[in-house]
C-alpha cells in the first residue's frame, strides 16, 4: 500500500489522514490540513459541493494522487477497490469478462476467478446478462456491472466517487439500498462521496460535510437512524431531521 | 436481404446510368477514340485481354499488399514505440512526418539504385505513401486512452504489458482500423507510382506499366481498362479492412453499430 506508516499510527483505524492538504500545480488547494480517521466497517458518507475536493481526497485515499503534504495510512490488510463516476467498463469485454478484470490482472486461475465473478453479479442481480456488451445495457446495469467489478475483489475497502450521480432517481435509490445490503452483508470500510444529502443520510452511518474549496470538514455527524435502512425511512421525520442537519452544515460550509 | 439490395441498387443504378450516359454522349458528339474512349470499346478490351489484366493485375496485387502489410506492421510498431513516453514521441514524431511528406516518384529513383526495379523496390514504394495515416492514427489511439480506465488499470496492479494488451491497444482498435482503412487505398496508389518509375517489362508488367506501355502505342482503351483494374484493386482491399474492422468492433463501437 502507498505510504504505509507505522502501525502505531493507525490503531485499529481503517484509514487515517493527518494534516493531508494537496495544492496542485496551478496552485490550486484541493484539501488543506485534512484529520481523519475511519473505523474498520465503517459507512461513512463525504458530502460537499461539487469540485470542493471531496473526489481529490478520494484519490489520495486510494494512492492515485499524492498529498502535498501530511500523512495517510491505510490498513494493509484491506484490498481496495474503487468505483468512478461512470462506470468506466471495458466496451470490447462482456460483463462476465468486465468483471473477472481485476482477477485476471492479479493473476488468478481462470475457473476460480469466472466462479467468484459469478457470484458477485449475482449479488448485484445481473446473472442474466453476463453475455451482453456495455453498449447493450441501461446505466443503471452499467453501474451495476461496475459495482460488481468492485467487489469481486472482495475489498476490506470500498471507494466511491459519486457512483449514481448521472442515474435517475428511482434507479439511483434502488442501487443505494443494494448497496447498503450489501455492506451490510460483507464486512467492509466504505466512502462514498456524494453532492446528495439525502443519498448520504440513507446510506452512511456517519457523514462528514465539506466547505467549499479548499475541502475542509463542517461537521463530522454519527446518523442516528436504525441500522436496517428501508426505503420508507426516506418519508419519516427522522430522517428529514438527520438530513436537516446536514443541510445546515452544507450551507455553513458554502458561506 | 431487403437492406442489402437496399445498399446495392443505388450505386449500381448510378454507375449503370454513367456507362449509358458517356457511350452515348461519347458517340453524338464524335470525340476521337484515342482521347476517350466508348465505354463498351473498354469493355471488349476486358473482354479480349482479361488474362493479360489478370496477371497485371496479380504483380500489382502483390507489391501492394506487401506495402499494405508492411504498413501495417511497422506502423503499428511505430506508434506503439511513440506512445511509450513524451520524449520519445517529441523526440521521433517529427521524422515520422517524412514518411508524409517526401514525394515518392523522386525517391523511386533512389529505390532502384538500392534494390534493382522490380517487385521490392514497388513494394517499398508502397510502403513508404501507406504508412503514415497508419502510425498517425494508431498512436492518436493509443495516446487517447480513458484516463479513468488507466487508473482503474493501475489501481489493480496491472503491469506495463496488462495495460498495453489489454487496455490501450483495445481501445485504440477504431483509430487503428481507420488508419489501415486510409492506408489500404493508398498502397494501391504508392504501387502504381511506382512501378511507373521501378517496375519491370517483363511477362507480367504490373497495372502501372501496362498503363504506360498502353499510352505509348495510343491505346487508351487499353489505358482506361488498367486504370479500372488499379481502382478495382483498392476497392477489394478497402473491402477486406473493412470487414476486419466489423470483425473487431461490431460487438462494441458505435462505427460498427447500425
Amino acid at each position: 500500500m502507498h505510504e504505509s506508516s507505522s502501525p502505531g499510527t493507525l490503531g485499529s483505524a481503517a484509514i487515517s489522514l493527518r494534516g493531508v492538504s494537496r495544492i496542485f500545480d496551478g496552485g490550486v488547494e484541493a484539501v488543506r490540513a485534512m484529520d481523519l480517521d475511519v473505523a474498520a466497517g465503517e459507512f461513512v458518507a463525504l458530502i460537499g459541493p461539487s469540485g470542493c475536493g471531496k473526489s481529490t481526497l478520494l484519490r489520495i485515499i486510494a494512492g492515485l494522487d499524492r498529498a502535498t503534504c501530511g500523512t495517510v495510512a491505510i490498513a494493509p490488510a484491506a484490498p481496495l477497490a474503487f468505483v468512478f463516476q461512470d462506470a468506466h467498463l471495458l466496451p470490447w469485454r462482456n460483463v462476465l469478462r468486465n468483471v473477472t478484470l481485476p482477477l485476471e490482472l492479479a493473476g488468478m486461475e481462470k475457473t476460480r476467478r469466472i466462479e467468484r465473478a459469478m457470484t458477485a453479479i449475482e449479488q448485484v442481480g445481473l446473472a442474466d446478462a453476463i453475455k451482453r456488451y456495455p453498449a447493450q445495457l441501461s446505466g443503471g446495469m452499467r453501474m451495476r456491472v461496475s459495482l460488481a467489478r468492485a467487489l469481486v475483489t472482495d475489498p476490506g475497502l470500498l471507494l466511491l466517487d459519486e457512483p449514481f450521480a448521472a442515474l435517475d432517481e428511482i434507479t439511483r435509490q434502488q442501487l443505494d439500498e443494494q448497496l447498503r445490503e450489501l455492506w451490510a452483508r460483507r464486512k467492509m470500510t466504505v466512502l462514498f462521496v456524494t453532492h446528495s444529502i439525502n443519498e448520504a443520510t440513507f446510506l452512511a452511518d456517519r457523514a462528514i460535510v465539506f466547505t467549499r474549496r479548499p475541502a475542509r470538514i463542517v461537521i463530522d455527524h454519527r446518523l442516528d437512524l436504525p441500522p436496517k435502512r428501508m426505503s420508507v425511512l426516506r418519508a419519516e421525520p427522522t430522517f428529514a431531521r438527520q438530513t436537516g442537519i446536514l443541510l445546515e452544515a452544507l450551507q455553513r460550509g458554502n458561506t | 436481404m431487403r437492406r442489402l439490395l437496399n445498399g446495392i441498387l443505388p450505386p449500381v443504378i448510378v454507375l449503370i446510368a454513367t456507362i449509358i450516359i458517356a457511350e452515348v454522349l461519347i458517340r453524338a458528339l464524335g470525340i476521337a477514340e484515342y482521347l476517350l474512349p466508348r465505354p463498351t470499346a473498354v469493355f471488349k478490351v476486358f473482354h479480349e485481354q482479361y488474362p493479360d489484366l489478370l496477371r497485371s493485375l496479380w504483380t500489382t496485387a502483390e507489391a501492394a499488399l506487401i506495402g499494405f502489410g508492411c504498413s501495417a506492421v511497422f506502423g503499428l510498431l511505430i506508434a506503439l514505440f511513440l506512445s511509450t513516453s513524451r520524449l520519445v514521441q517529441r523526440a521521433f514524431y517529427p521524422y515520422t512526418v517524412f514518411f508524409q511528406t517526401v514525394p515518392v516518384v523522386a525517391i523511386a529513383p533512389l529505390l532502384v539504385i538500392w534494390f534493382d526495379a522490380g517487385l521490392k523496390a514497388v513494394a517499398i514504394c508502397a510502403f513508404i505513401v501507406s504508412v503514415f495515416p497508419v502510425i498517425a492514427n494508431s498512436l492518436a489511439g493509443l495516446l487517447s486512452t480513458e484516463p479513468a480506465l488507466r487508473d482503474m488499470f493501475r489501481l489493480y496492479g496491472a503491469g506495463w504489458w496488462a495495460t498495453m494488451w489489454k487496455l490501450k491497444l483495445p481501445s485504440a482498435l477504431p483509430n487503428i482500423v481507420t488508419g489501415l482503412r486510409i492506408a489500404a487505398g493508398l498502397a494501391v496508389i504508392g504501387t502504381i507510382v511506382g512501378e511507373f518509375v521501378a517496375g519491370v517489362l517483363d511477362v507480367n508488367p504490373g497495372l502501372g506499366i501496362k498503363v504506360i506501355e498502353a499510352k505509348k502505342y495510343g491505346q487508351t482503351d487499353v489505358v482506361f481498362a488498367a486504370v479500372l483494374t488499379a481502382s478495382l484493386l483498392g476497392l477489394l482491399m478497402l473491402a477486406a479492412v473493412n470487414f476486419l474492422g466489423w470483425l473487431l468492433l461490431r460487438r462494441w463501437h458505435a462505427s460498427e453499430q447500425g
